[in-house]
């Protein structure tokens, strides 16, 4: 094995092994604490543009499971404690160092991570390197922006996939980076999705008349996709609409709201979120690093779910525009599937709305 | 919603005795209940007949009640109490299961008593087999093909129905007592057929056998509206087939994909809210490794040896958030306490790996069957913290305390590898190192196994590693690889021949619940090999830093009375102004709570381990005298590298320990001890024993529970004993004493050096040659003239002044012929502790903590001398686990083998030990309500004059007696009417005798190991199957005979409030 460090933008270096492609690569480090769910993490495209340290020591156990991918592999790095090469289970198809391999993924193993994460909390989420070298140009780290990721790991044309079973609605899915379980959670309820690339036209959708409108996870600084939000302003008001993660996010920015960046993000499968229009918490799986400002919507929604933790918003509804998002993923994969009911009540408001029309 | 304020008054009833099944977790629970209670505002009437407990003590409940954990005393005490609400699953399932009685029987109705938390309902659905079944079946959760048998011809229909092979699981017990497998319809009537008498409401399983598949369970949390979350899942190492109690298990599951992790999280989830459960809930599942497919297998609506576990191994308080949710509390209005600022309705992230070790007994049975199945044996465990799955595991083995610092062990029997690996027993995880490192294949271990490969490959890993070590050169980068493995330097060393090994030291990091994404300053540390070491970066508060050592997993001779001693010190110590860190490995106790101490390492009590808290800590001393043999065992190896122990000396400590040492000690003091000659071979103690004359006392030195000491009467015995003994790999040599069977004493004293206090003297019930611990023990004492007592009080004072104890010392005494001789001095804290303290009134562990900081009595307010006594007889019984090891030899011996203990408070010896025989099971009052009343006795010769006391007293009690044909010629030549009954090898008269309910007490004295210890065995099950007392020492006997005749019931005694009787 090779030594390997990540090099961070405050200069720290922590010294481990390489592992995965045989590259150097930067991005934004950002960790993980979920204990289950490394290939989900590893598949979900929200993660493009960042390096990421699971926080629990051993990965791999599970190998590798190709048909619990997300969608595309974006990360920028893979940081792990221990990374197993002698896996046990019964779908597993091979090792994670030769997915990382396939994927083209640098990463380094035996790093501590604890101290890593310690370093994140208290400092922020910042940029770093994955290096063959303990030294380098720090410019070329500092410098690093998160930019363009949404056209990165969008699918390039549009795709349909079929309901299971019968068809009851036709529902538009923008893929900012989708997460497959968001089409098959809607699979599974009667909806054919067809998916667009995130930068078809409101006009577009709308023309194919679907019943109602998904917004999809997807990655990087919302307030960058501005050609997305004009279309979400187009479609708002038109279907029932849906929004998830970045699709939670560019619903707010349309309705002229603001979303800010949080210090080091909610990555993990443990965050309690409030429902406050009920009288319970719920467990979720999360993973983003912006955060709506509910204030800034006031008059244009209500905010419906907070983070129990450090409060902040968690979920919109727009009862004017017939719309609610979500900051969390209801899709979970991985993690807690406590939320996939919210699929339901989507697929409810098209219900409403059809018999509204008819 | 927030808290029901018309709770006012909550009972809280306890678990009652440590037994196989339900050991310390309770106190740890009840502990964390009453103190939440009482920060709430509501009073707390405690009732547990478990005085060794910490729940019992005054600093945690308002009203206590060391009485008899049976529906009637309980009645009696609701009834005087009036108590709003009773906490039901903070008790274990003892607890549970007289709650639900109380509530069956109209008593909670009554009074207006409500259940907390779950409600009857809820507890009935989890728990009665037939209607979780059907819940199951409402919410689509696969159950495992299962139907419920009432007597044996429905048990046998079902198993046909179902196809061997079957696992049978009694209704309504502890611990699966009375469970198994069977592989065809012979075993499966002897199985079935055990388990219907264990059961209470005779009531078994019949269930298909999943052996093999993942044992995976999750513990949930679910408040009344509706907030359920998991704290933590564990994977059980040994797959489904052994109890999870004797599984090695690890948190969190390991092997599971998301899909297969979330599948269960959600199963859990969906049937803790179809039972509608309100606090935590074990729920545990068999997967199948080779699909989706699953079966749920129980849950536990109630805190559980599992929630300890998880609560340890996540940082989150599962009976302390329980009983606010109990409050009516919502999870959500809770704060997690470790980040001060996040929210209890969430999910631990872990950033480590537990592994849990169990302790077993089988050191103390020597012979019985080490098998593990579906029948928990293991009565205690340890837990250890690591970055791997290797590292927590080396940590957990070492900490066990089994004379291993590596997997590497001797087999425990000349079997040849494969039949060992297919033996399912103690060993397995050893033997399956000593099968990789001979060759065997993964798959091959696997295929007999069923253990995950994961955890093999794991194995494997360390196998290359010492590989590596003993074949190349020790680079600074190898030795850090071991390191983070978790090799002990002991190990390393032997692995590669080198003495000095490189600089090294040890980091620790935090136990926070989330993963350090939130900033944590919960003081509860594991070691790592890594740089960053958070403790050393948490800021002190500049108070002088001590140390105190912790006892290790419960084990017989070590149980929960060392976590007592050692919580109590904790707190003296804070109280005094010491900043307190606490070292111990047992995930069951009170000591691990995170806010006991000031900081808590959660590190195996070994010299490398403690040395290294100690790099970090500096502390000004530590003290051993609280953690049992576990502590003690460290004194010398401290002392050599230069630490500080507080209290007596190690020079003292040692004196008193290495009996040669003892023995000159005692001479110079003048002060008798039955003679006694040291040998280290065979052949030297055949001749120490013919000079002595037999019967003879063989002793190792050092050793918990009198292991290894026996009373041997043969030539033959002492070979067998010495060999047995000299096998057991124990370095110092062996004590061969004279056998003196006079009556035994016992004291604790505190001493500052110069005063010396004695709270109390305790006089057994059992003459000497029975373990103190498996003894009944009569405070104060009953049979002891003024002049003897003096003597007792002198010579106590001039041995605790003698061997400089600072702090506390354990003596015991044997006064035969009217002369006082010493059998052994502990010089620390001893199993009696706690319950004297609570019947003196004097807080002995408090005193003995200030007076080890050189604190003088005088000053604290105590004089020279015995304390007064109290007016009440406080006499502690012993609890044995028999049921679950079935086939221990149960005769009683100077080898402790109870378990546990309870005490009975009375105004006289006969009300004290009537209630402490009811608690301990065998209630004298209940007996006598039965049509015949008889007694069968079989002694050897040397107890005839006994037996013919004993056959006297019984005649004039009214009852028949019944003996076996030499016993009976002894009793019929005194004109004592007697009917003979044949041996047991002779024929069924005896089996008769008792399947009749014709006896209802049997006597008993033998050899401990000849011939028909086997017979006694099968009638020691039988009597213990009917609740027959089966009493191996006469003494016992002759005082349950008082018992009878005072004529106490459960309704007629006093209920006697610790806390203003003394």
């Amino acid at each position: 094995m090779k030594k390997g460090y990540l090099i961070l933008s405050n200069g720290t270096v922590f010294e481990g092994w390489k592992i995965g492609a045989d590259t150097e690569s930067v991005g934004e480090v950002v960790f993980n604490t979920g204990c289950v769910g490394y290939l989900e993490t590893l598949t979900d495209p929200s993660y493009d543009g960042q390096i990421v340290a699971q926080t629990f020591p051993m990965i791999g156990i599970y190998g590798v499971i190709p048909e619990d991918y997300e969608g595309k592999c974006a990360v920028k790095g893979y940081i792990v404690r221990e990374l197993c090469d002698t896996p046990s289970n019964f779908r597993s198809q091979g090792i994670l160092d030769d997915f990382l391999k396939e994927h083209n993924v640098c990463g380094l193993c035996g790093i501590d991570t604890r101290a890593l994460t310690r370093m994140l909390r208290e400092q922020g989420v910042m940029n770093g390197k994955i290096s063959d070298t303990p030294e380098c140009d720090m410019d070329e780290i500092k410098s690093y922006r998160v930019t363009n990721v949404v056209s990165a790991v969008s699918s390039k044309k549009a795709h349909i996939y079929e309901s299971n079973g019968e068809k009851k609605y036709n529902v538009a899915l923008i893929d900012y980076g989708a997460k497959h379980n968001i089409i098959r959670c809607l699979q599974k309820r009667g909806c054919k999705v067809t998916e667009y690339p995130y930068d078809t036209t409101a006009e577009t959708i709308l023309a194919d008349n679907p019943d109602g409108i998904m917004l999809s996870n997807g990655p990087g600084d919302p307030a960058e996709d501005v050609f997305c939000i004009e279309q979400i302003k187009k479609l708002l008001g038109k279907k029932p609409l849906f929004g998830i993660c970045l699709g939670h996010q560019l619903t707010a920015l349309a309705l002229g709201g603001q979303t800010v960046k949080l210090k080091y993000g909610h990555h993990g499968a443990n965050q309690p979120v409030r429902d406050l229009k009920g009288t319970r918490t719920y467990i979720t799986s999360q993973n983003h690093g912006y955060a709506v400002v509910a204030e800034s919507l006031e008059g244009k929604g209500t905010q419906i779910y907070a983070n129990a933790n450090d409060g902040s918003n968690e979920g919109m509804e727009y009862p004017d525009y017939d719309a609610f998002t979500v900051q969390f993923h209801p899709e979970a994969c991985g993690g807690p599937q406590d939320m996939e009911y919210l699929f339901d009540r989507f697929t409810q408001m098209m219900e409403d709305k059809k018999n509204a029309e008819e | 919603m927030p808290k029901n304020k018309d709770i006012k008054k909550v009972l809280v009833i306890g678990s009652g005795p440590i037994i196989i099944g339900q050991a310390a977790e309770f106190d740890y629970a009840g502990a964390q209940a009453c103190r939440v209670l009482k920060k709430e505002g509501v009073q707390v009437v405690l009732v547990n007949s478990n005085p060794a407990t910490i729940m019992t003590d005054e600093a945690l409940a308002d009203e206590i009640y060391l009485e008899p954990l049976t529906v009637d005393t309980i009645t009696r005490i609701i009834e005087k109490e009036r108590p709003d609400g009773l906490l039901a699953g903070l008790g274990g399932q003892t607890g549970l299961t007289i709650s639900m009685q109380l509530s069956e029987n109209g008593v909670l109705d009554k009074y207006g008593v409500k259940i907390l938390g779950s409600d009857v309902n809820a507890i009935k659905k989890a728990e009665d087999r037939d209607l979780f079944r059907k819940t199951m079946e409402e919410i689509g959760q696969p159950c495992v093909p299962n139907e419920i048998a009432n007597n044996i011809d429905e048990a046998v229909a079902a198993a046909k129905k179902i196809g061997y092979p079957v696992i049978v699981r009694p209704a309504f017990t502890l611990g699966g007592t009375g469970g198994g497998i069977a592989d065809n319809e012979e075993e499966f009537i002897e199985i079935a057929t055990v388990g219907l008498d264990m059961s209470p409401i005779t009531q078994i399983l019949v269930e298909k056998c999943i052996s093999g598949w993942k044992e995976i369970e999750f513990e949930t949390m679910r408040d009344e509206c509706g907030n359920a979350i998991t704290i933590c899942s564990m994977e059980n190492v040994d797959p489904v087939g052994i109890h999870t109690g004797d599984s090695i298990v690890v948190a969190p599951a390991l092997t599971l994909a998301n899909k297969e992790y979330q599948m269960l999280r959600t199963a859990a989830l969906e049937m803790v809210t179809a039972l509608g459960i309100v606090g935590g809930c074990n729920c545990q599942f068999a997967l199948d490794p080779n699909s989706f497919e699953y079966a749920v297998i129980e849950v536990n609506p109630r805190v559980s040896r599992s929630s300890a576990l998880a609560s340890k191994a996540t940082g989150y308080p599962i009976a302390k958030i329980t009983s606010m949710l109990a409050l009516g509390y919502h999870l959500d209005e809770i704060t997690n306490e470790i980040t001060g600022k996040t929210c209890a309705c969430f999910e631990p992230a872990i950033d480590y790996v537990v592994a849990k070790f169990p302790k077993w007994p089988f050191d103390k049975f020597i012979g019985s069957s080490r098998k593990l199945g579906t029948q928990m044996k293991a009565t205690g465990e340890v837990m250890a913290i690591g970055q791997s799955f290797i590292e927590a595991i080396m940590k957990a083995v070492r900490g066990v305390e089994i004379g291993l610092d590596s997997l590497n062990a001797k087999p425990n029997s000349d079997d040849d590898l494969m039949t060992r690996l297919a033996a399912q027993d103690d060993m397995r995880l050893f033997t399956i190192y000593e099968a990789l490192k001979a060759g065997v294949s993964v798959d091959t271990i696997f295929d007999i196994t069923k253990i995950d490969r994961y955890f093999l490959y794991c194995l494997q890993k360390a196998i290359a590693l010492e590989e590596e070590l003993s074949s190349q050169p020790l680079t600074e980068e190898l030795y850090l690889k071991a390191k983070k493995s978790g090799f002990p330097d002991s190990f390393i060393k032997r692995l590669t021949g080198v003495d000095e090994l490189p600089d090294y030291h040890c980091s620790y990091k935090m136990v926070d619940t989330c993963a350090a994404e939130f900033d944590a300053q919960t003081p509860y540390f594991y070691s790592s090999a890594d740089k960053e070491c958070e403790s050393r970066q948490m800021p002190r508060s500049g108070k002088p830093v001590v140390m105190v050592l912790g006892s290790g997993p419960i084990r017989i001779g070590q149980g929960i009375e060392f976590d007592y001693s050692s919580v109590h010190c904790v707190w003296a110590l804070r109280k005094r102004g010491y900043d307190v860190v606490i070292v111990n490995n047992n995930p069951e106790t009170v000591s691990t709570d995170y806010d006991t101490a000031d900081r808590l390492y959660f590190e195996p009590l070994t010299p490398e381990d403690v040395m290294n808290v100690i790099e970090v800590e500096k502390p000004i001393g530590v003290v051993v005298a609280f953690g049992g043999q576990t502590a003690i065992k460290l004194t010398q190896y401290l002392v050599d590298h230069g630490i500080t122990i507080l209290g007596t000396s190690a020079h003292g400590i040692d004196t008193a320990e290495d009996r040669e040492k003892f023995d000159a000690f005692l001479e110079t003091i003048g002060i008798k001890r039955p003679k006694a000659v040291s040998v280290n071979t065979v052949d030297e103690a055949l001749i120490a024993a013919k000079i002595l004359g037999y019967p003879v006392l063989l002793r190792p030195s050092y050793v918990i529970g009198g292991q290894g000491m026996s009373v041997v009467r043969s030539e033959e015995e002492v070979r067998q004993f010495m060999e047995i003994i000299l096998s057991g790999k124990i370095s110092n040599s062996v004590l061969i004493d004279k056998y003196m069977p006079g009556i035994e004493l016992e004291v604790d004293c505190i001493s500052d050096g110069t005063t010396v206090l004695i709270p109390g003297i305790m006089e057994h019930i059992e003459r000497a040659g029975i373990h103190s611990g498996d003894s009944i023990a009569v405070y104060p004492p009953y049979n002891l003239s003024e002049s003897m007592k003096n003597t007792v009080v002198k010579t106590s004072v001039e041995i605790a002044r003698g061997l400089g104890t600072q702090g506390i010392v354990n003596i015991q005494y044997l006064v035969q012929d009217g002369e006082l001789y010493v059998i052994e001095v502990n010089p620390r804290a001893s199993r009696t502790v706690p319950y004297i303290s609570k019947v003196t009134g004097i807080p002995m562990v408090d005193l003995a903590s200030r007076a080890m900081l050189g604190e003088t009595l005088v000053d604290m307010g105590y004089e020279n001398g015995l304390a007064p006594s109290s007016k009440y007889y406080a006499i502690k019984v012993p609890v044995f686990s028999f049921e679950k090891l079935t086939d221990a030899n149960t005769i009683m011996g100077p080898e402790m083998k109870s378990t546990g203990e309870v005490l009975g408070i009375g105004r006289t010896k006969t009300e004290a030990l009537y209630k402490g025989l009811a608690a301990a099971g065998i209630d004298v009052a209940e007996i006598r309500k039965k049509p015949n009343q008889g007694i069968l006795i079989s002694v050897e010769d040397y107890d005839y004059t006994d037996a013919i006391a004993l056959a006297e007293r019984f005649t004039d009690l009214g009852i028949a007696i019944y003996a076996t044909p030499d016993t009976a010629k002894a009793i019929r030549a005194r004109g004592i009417d007697v009917t003979t009954a044949h041996n047991v090898w002779e024929n069924d008269d005896i089996n008769n005798l008792i399947e009749t309910g014709t006896v209802n007490y049997v006597v008993y004295t033998g050899a401990v190991m000849d011939y028909s210890v086997g017979d006694f065995r099968v009638l020691y099950r039988k009597c213990m199957n009917l609740k027959i007392p089966c009493m191996t020492s006469l003494d016992t006997a002759l005082a349950l005979s008082d018992v009878i005749a005072a004529c106490y019931d459960q309704g007629n005694t006093r209920l006697i409030d610790i806390t203003k009787a003394f």
